[in-house]
């Protein structure tokens, strides 16, 4: 889990010797403290006392404060949080509502279930202090169903918070009132995407809507609805004690702030290492204990499965939105999963592949048949029987996905192939010319669907 | 829609830039050309208006836009920067400064739709051979267009269990299908039947129904047209068929009065299958299942194929048409002159075949003896029907399908539109989804009403005129609760600038219900429309087959009316009104009981004449033996065998319950002998009134000339038959309730095979008179001398409200006092009816029969849902049903028009308005 649990809301420390990353822990900062996900954990360590500052304010003023902040949500997207806030209509009549996206499920991405679990009070007051500044009356945080524990214990973070009188009527003697739902998801991929997560939370089947309308013009129930991710929302309340210049005084110009970076993998302690955006694997790796015995890196994703993969000569690109954009990836969910060099690079794609092609929900062509067809082509590769005709058609098909589909799943399951493609062709050619022996033996497929 | 389409114009700008973007309009090119589109258009209309077919699959103008199938995709630039993906041009509105590339200009997009049509084809099976949608399949069009000859797919096909049936009628082939979601959008968004969905995810996903519900809606058919692919099939058609081998025919639905353009295709003579065909003032894109499926009726076995005449041992003999055309011309000018000869017709009639009938009957058999209304009926209806609806069509402002788009209210009286006339339901929910509120006025909110959002105005049969008095009120009291507020927002609305009032036939079975409509329509300035079930009545109407009155809906009383017929028509017509239905069969009654009575077979009756309806005694009062009655046990006996219930029906119709008979009296009462003979055609002896009495009537009749298409109930009783044309043979129109004049062609010209028209004409020259209708255009043209032009854009000379609403009793009366419900009944859409015959696979997806009671009906009975319900009617005929408890008034119980293809008079020997009792049928206390 993160390094310290005890140092106060302040700017990043110095670099750890050794060219280890800064760590920053404002979000992580609680989580080591003893029953860190109770109230009265919660409340010693500044718990709640964003809530009030912010009730005391007009709404717009916070939403200008995230503007100023700089804060972009930390569900994979970037898209700047105080900018998606500002687009709810105002006066339209219409009641509003803050949808938390907590359906983690990528694979690699572990940032939000541990946060629910260590700190779920944060993400309550972020709901509570988000709501005031959106004018909604009701929330729901809306939780991957395998995430069991995750669920509890939110759901027993928002028990408490009621009880305590920081969700119901005329919060704090503010006025406002807020009831927050904690909904249980069945566990489809697809419903991390926000539209389908919205029909999802409607009781509809879990597929993407239509953009637009947007869900901040016609999300929940076709009203304004702000969907956002748990980290961003767990931010809220640091960005309310601390002010936007002291968020910004962490990260870069275009992504400030601190970062929960997620380290998975051939490393020596994987785990949540929360540091300013804009810090490279490489000072990550230092903090983490570096490789696992020793052996080298060979490929690592940035931000999850659906970015595309990194190489060794990416490990000193910062990992902020645009740095990672820049050197041809994208920054996503911060879900660092290295590999080291014993393992195949068309097996780590094909798992991945099948991992899409489990959770394309079906509604649009490209990814329905697509994934499908790349798992097949895929299984041949790696169990040896592949062609050289097999590997173009793998990237003509996954070019053929990739920007056609209906929503991002499609491009995501699309780029473990072109990514791969581009930097271990050369792996694809010598497992089909039989250069390297099968990586799985074929039997190992027989009645896999 | 403005568009300007330029050819792209070497080195330079088309001159479509030069103009102005005209108001609400953005200017975009689409490959080269600038086009002018509306806004909001999507890319993929503006393409083809432009004559740009960009291909697609989920697609449909009718249905909302979602982008799932991918098909077509395009390159879009916006503000001089290209879309970094291409985007579904079926889901991307049109842009002022947009630059659209399709396939036809761009290798980006060509290679997007091109790749697409791989995926969708990996998994789909090359059955294309044996697939019904081979020939017609867009699927298999797109692929000899742009699809490869070959599959880079090495693996199995993804199988299925195959075919599965999600309803009677229709089969799934989930192989087949790609997804596009037409089918599911289609029940949800059009039909608002959502029995079909998308099951599973990813590569599995599939369409699937819930096992407990398939797919039983009235409208499931359209989903096999529209389906891009032969993943929906009809069972009747599965595997009848090539699409190249059909020979296809525009033609108009003949099973109600919605009007809607169908395509017949048949082969080798030989009705395959029925389409809906496109037709946006009417139908749009759809039909219903009836009109689609339901025409395994020509094809059954008892079709007529020769005249019969029965010969002098009473046996019925085939005859030529010679020998049949003399006797039935002697025996009609025979009946005509002992007593005279009344007609009756069905509503399958066309324009001018009902034409034929009313000509023959003023002409050959010198009477206004004519009606075709082969249902319960009332003089009030007749009177309505003259002064507000006949000679009403869209061209002289009557109310259209498109006006209820547009309207500020609709309301329903005494109409039932999903089963009644589905395609106008299916208008009134697009209305309603666009925020038109619909109310109803009726005892039942019906699944119809819930999928219109409609309000219901709660009345039992019989209290309907009075609530249609209180929205007619200006100052409407005010009374407290949820129901007034319904009403007062209805009457607020309709005095709205368009709304309109649709008003069914049922309305008839209320006295002053339609007295009550007219006011509401005259107070509230609405627009009135009437809505027939059969397809052949609106045009009837026209034709003058009433016996008040005269082609173009005229009153016989009129003299200037009669003397501009009369002109055409080279004939002295008879001045005083006819009979009606009722009073024809009562009259027949009439003189087979005296008949009976002076050779001393009954007893005398307690007056020669027929006691007005006030006079009349409660018919349970009445001892058994009455006269009338007494005959009536005899003949049913002897020709049908028992039949219960049918008796305390025809006492009350000879002895006036139905009020025509009294108040309509024959040309020659008191001492008119009565009739001697019926001339009938199309009449299915059920659908009338009361079912016995009819065919106690025709069987009492002396002389019966039947002109019908199969043989019937009347058939057996008539002396000589006549075969006719069925709707596929002959051409001809009908006029929908819009009173729009739907013509078509005859989709299988049989030699040898005639019109009623055409029977009629060679009748009449046998009985020495000149129809004019040998054809139906020369019928038309005799019809158009006979009938003045409308005045355009104006009302016709009958629709003003005539002094003739004074005449007519209170605006209303409540419903029948007595202990028990009141039954409230209409006929459902699929019902057993006689054109409904011959289609299994239809007549599975009918609505299972049940009892309606309200929740607290029910409990107050100690039943639930399912719970086996006794009715009973009030001389003794029981009907059990399983229970289903619906939202409706709480003394009313509902009951389907027919039970298993019986109607429910027959069983029950009570109708709408009735008062009946009810039981539990497991034992306990009844109400």
């Amino acid at each position: 889990m993160s390094a310290s649990g005890s140092s106060p809301l302040s700017a990043g420390q110095p670099a750890q010797e050794g060219g280890g990353a800064a760590l920053t822990p404002v979000l992580t900062r609680r989580w080591s403290a003893p029953s860190s996900w109770t109230l009265a954990s919660y409340r010693s360590l500044d718990g709640y006392q964003a809530l009030p500052q912010a009730l005391a304010v007009e709404p717009g003023r916070l939403v200008e404060l995230m503007k100023a902040s700089g804060l972009r949500g930390r569900g994979g997207a970037g898209f700047p949080t105080g900018m998606k806030w500002s687009f709810l209509p105002q006066g339209d009549g219409k009641p509003h509502y803050l949808v938390v996206n907590a359906d983690e499920g990528e694979p690699g991405t572990c940032k939000d279930v541990p946060y629910m679990m260590a700190d779920p009070h944060a993400l309550v007051e972020g709901c509570i202090i988000t709501c005031y500044a959106i004018r909604a009356p009701f929330c729901a945080i809306y939780i991957r169903g395998e995430a069991l524990h995750a669920i509890r214990r939110v759901t027993a973070a928002v028990r408490e918070a009621r009880e305590a009188g920081f969700l119901g009527r005329d919060i704090l003697g503010s006025g406002f009132d807020l009831e927050i739902v904690v909904h249980a998801g069945a566990g489809a991929y697809i419903c991390g995407e926000e539209t389908a997560l919205l029909d999802s939370l409607e009781g509809r089947r879990g597929q993407p809507r239509l953009k637009p309308p947007f869900p901040a013009v016609a999300g929940l129930y076709a009203s304004p609805t702000v969907v956002n991710n748990v980290e961003t929302i767990a931010s809220v309340p640091a960005i309310v004690l601390g002010g936007s210049d002291w968020y910004r005084s962490m990260g870069t110009e275009k992504s400030p702030g601190p970062k929960i970076y997620s380290l998975s993998g051939h490393v020596t302690r994987p785990g949540q290492y929360e540091a300013p955006m804009g810090t490279t694997l490489r000072q990550l790796l230092v903090s983490a204990g570096g490789m696992l015995d020793g052996i080298p890196l060979k490929f690592f994703t940035p931000g999850g499965s659906s970015t595309p993969i990194f190489t060794p000569e990416h490990l000193d690109v910062p990992l902020s939105f645009d740095d990672v954009a820049a050197a041809g990836s994208m920054l996503g969910t911060t879900a660092l999963m290295c590999f080291n060099e014993t393992v195949s690079v068309p097996w780590a794609v094909w798992k991945w592949l099948e991992f899409y092609k489990h959770e394309s929900c079906g509604k649009c062509t490209p990814c329905r048949e697509g994934t499908g067809w790349l798992v097949q082509i895929l299984r041949r590769v790696v169990s040896g029987a592949g062609t050289p005709e097999d590997l173009d058609t793998l990237t003509d098909a996954a070019a053929n996905i990739a920007g056609r589909s209906f929503c991002a799943l499609g491009d995501a399951a699309a780029t473990p192939i072109l990514s791969s493609f581009k930097y271990f062709r050369g792996e694809y050619e010598d497992l089909v010319s039989g250069r390297t022996p099968p990586v799985i033996d074929a039997r190992q497929l027989v009645g896999a669907h | 829609m403005t568009q300007v389409a330029t050819p792209p114009a070497a080195g330079g700008t088309g001159d479509g830039e030069d103009r102005p973007v005209p108001p609400g309009h953005v200017r975009l090119t689409i490959d080269g050309i600038t086009v002018d589109a509306p806004k909001g258009e999507l890319v993929i209309r503006a393409a083809e208006r432009i004559g740009i077919a960009i291909p697609r699959f989920c697609d449909h103008p009718l249905l909302d836009p979602v982008g799932a199938c991918r098909q077509c995709l395009v390159e879009v630039e916006m503000g001089g920067r290209p879309m970094p993906k291409p985007q579904a041009s079926c889901t991307q509105t049109v842009g002022d400064g947009m630059v659209v590339r399709t396939q036809v200009t761009s290798p980006v997009a060509e290679k997007a739709q091109r790749s697409n049509l791989e995926f969708l084809l990996l998994n789909h099976p090359l059955d294309c051979p044996i697939c019904d949608k081979g020939g017609e399949c867009p699927l298999q069009n797109q692929t000899l267009a742009n699809g490869s000859a070959t599959s880079r797919m090495h693996e199995a096909k993804r199988v299925f269990t195959k075919p599965v049936p999600v309803s009677t009628e229709i089969l799934l082939d989930r192989e087949r299908c790609v997804l596009c979601q037409r089918c599911t959008r289609f029940s949800d968004q059009i039909a608002g039947d959502r029995f079909i969905d998308l099951l599973e995810r990813g590569s599995s996903q599939q369409i699937g129904i819930n096992s407990d519900e398939p797919f039983q809606s009235y409208f499931s058919g359209n989903t096999i047209q529209i389906c891009p692919v032969g993943a929906l099939t009809s069972t009747a058609y599965r595997f009848r068929s090539r699409p190249f081998d059909l020979v296809s025919t525009g033609t108009v639905c003949e099973h109600c009065a919605s009007g809607c353009a169908l395509r017949t295709d048949h082969r080798t003579g030989v009705v395959m299958r029925r389409l809906a065909a496109p037709d946006p003032e009417v139908n749009e894109e759809w039909n219903c299942d009836k009109g689609r499926f339901g025409f395994g009726y020509l094809h059954e076995g008892d079709r007529l194929a020769r005249p019969l005449v029965r010969d002098a041992d009473g046996q019925l003999q085939p005859a030529s048409w010679t020998d049949a055309m003399t006797a039935a011309a002697q025996g009609l000018a025979r009946a005509r002159d002992d007593g005279g000869v009344g007609v009756l017709t069905g509503g399958r009639l066309t324009v001018t075949d009902a034409y034929a009938y009313a000509k023959f009957a003023r002409v050959a058999l010198r009477t206004n003896d004519v009606d075709f209304r082969a249902r319960r009926h009332s003089a009030e209806e007749a009177s309505f029907l003259a002064d507000r609806v006949a000679g009403v069509t869209p061209s002289t402002g009557g109310p259209t399908y498109a006006d209820l788009e547009a309207a500020p209210a609709v309301l329903l009286v005494a109409l039932e539109p999903e089963d009644e006339s589905p395609i106008l339901f299916l208008r009134l929910r697009k209305a309603a989804r666009r925020g038109v509120p619909v109310f109803t006025v009726g005892a039942v909110e019906s699944r119809g009403s819930r999928k219109l959002s409609a309000t219901l105005l709660p009345a039992l049969p019989g209290a309907e005129a009075d609530l249609l008095a209180d929205l007619t009120a200006d100052a409407r009291p005010v009374v407290a609760g949820a129901a007034a507020a319904d009403r007062n927002r209805a009457g607020q609305l309709l005095r709205a600038s368009g709304a309109v009032v649709l008003v069914g036939e049922r309305a008839a079975e209320t006295p002053g219900l339609l007295t009550a409509v007219g006011r509401l329509a005259d107070a509230t300035g609405a627009r009135l429309a009437w809505v027939p079930r059969r397809a052949g009545e609106r045009g009837a109407l026209e034709a003058g087959a009433l016996p008040g009155l005269l082609p173009g809906g005229r009153p016989v009383t009129d003299p200037a009316a009669r003397a501009h017929v009369e002109q055409a028509w080279g004939v002295e017509l008879p001045a005083r009104p006819g009979r009606d239905t009722a009073a024809m069969i009562a009259s027949v009654l009439a003189r087979a009981e005296r008949d009976e009575r002076a050779l001393g077979l009954v007893g005398p009756a307690p007056s020669p004449d027929l006691p007005r309806p006030a006079e009349s005694p409660a018919a349970d009062d009445r001892p058994a033996g009455h006269g009338a009655v007494g005959l009536v046990e005899r003949v049913v006996e002897t020709v049908a065998g028992s039949v219960s219930g049918a008796v305390h029906h025809l006492r009350d119709l000879v002895t006036g319950e139905h009020e025509d008979a009294a108040v309509a009296p024959g040309p020659q009462a008191p001492a008119e002998p009565g009739l001697a003979g019926l001339l009938l055609g199309g009449v299915e002896l059920d659908d009338l009134p009361d079912p016995a009495a009819a065919l106690a009537a025709v069987a009492a009749t002396g002389f019966v000339v039947s002109l019908e298409i199969r043989a019937s109930a009347v058939t057996a009783l008539a002396d000589v038959v006549l075969p006719v044309a069925a709707v596929t043979q002959k051409s001809g129109a009908f006029l929908d309730w819009e009173g729009r004049h739907r013509p078509f062609d005859a989709a299988l010209p049989t030699p040898g095979v005639l019109d009623d028209g055409r029977v009629l004409d060679t009748l009449g020259v046998e009985m020495d008179v000149d129809l004019y209708t040998q054809t139906p255009v020369a019928a038309r043209a005799d019809m158009a001398r006979a009938v003045p032009p409308a005045p355009a854009g104006g009302t016709s000379p009958g629709t003003a409200p005539g002094p003739a609403d004074a005449r007519r009793g209170p605006a209303g009366t409540a419903p029948r006092d007595g202990q028990g419900f009141v039954l409230v009944s209409w006929r459902t859409a699929l019902d057993g009816g006689r054109l409904l015959d011959g289609e299994p696979h239809l007549a599975g997806t009918a609505r299972p029969d049940v009892v309606r009671l309200s929740p607290r009906a029910a409990e107050l009975l100690g039943v639930g849902d399912g719970a086996p319900v006794q009715v009973h009617g009030p001389s003794g005929g029981t009907v059990t049903l399983p229970l289903q408890v619906t939202a409706m008034v709480d003394e009313a119980v509902w009951l389907p028009g027919r039970i298993r293809a019986t109607p429910l008079v027959a069983l029950l020997g009570a109708g709408s308005g009735d008062r009946v009792r009810v039981r539990p049928a497991a034992g306990g206390e009844g109400l």
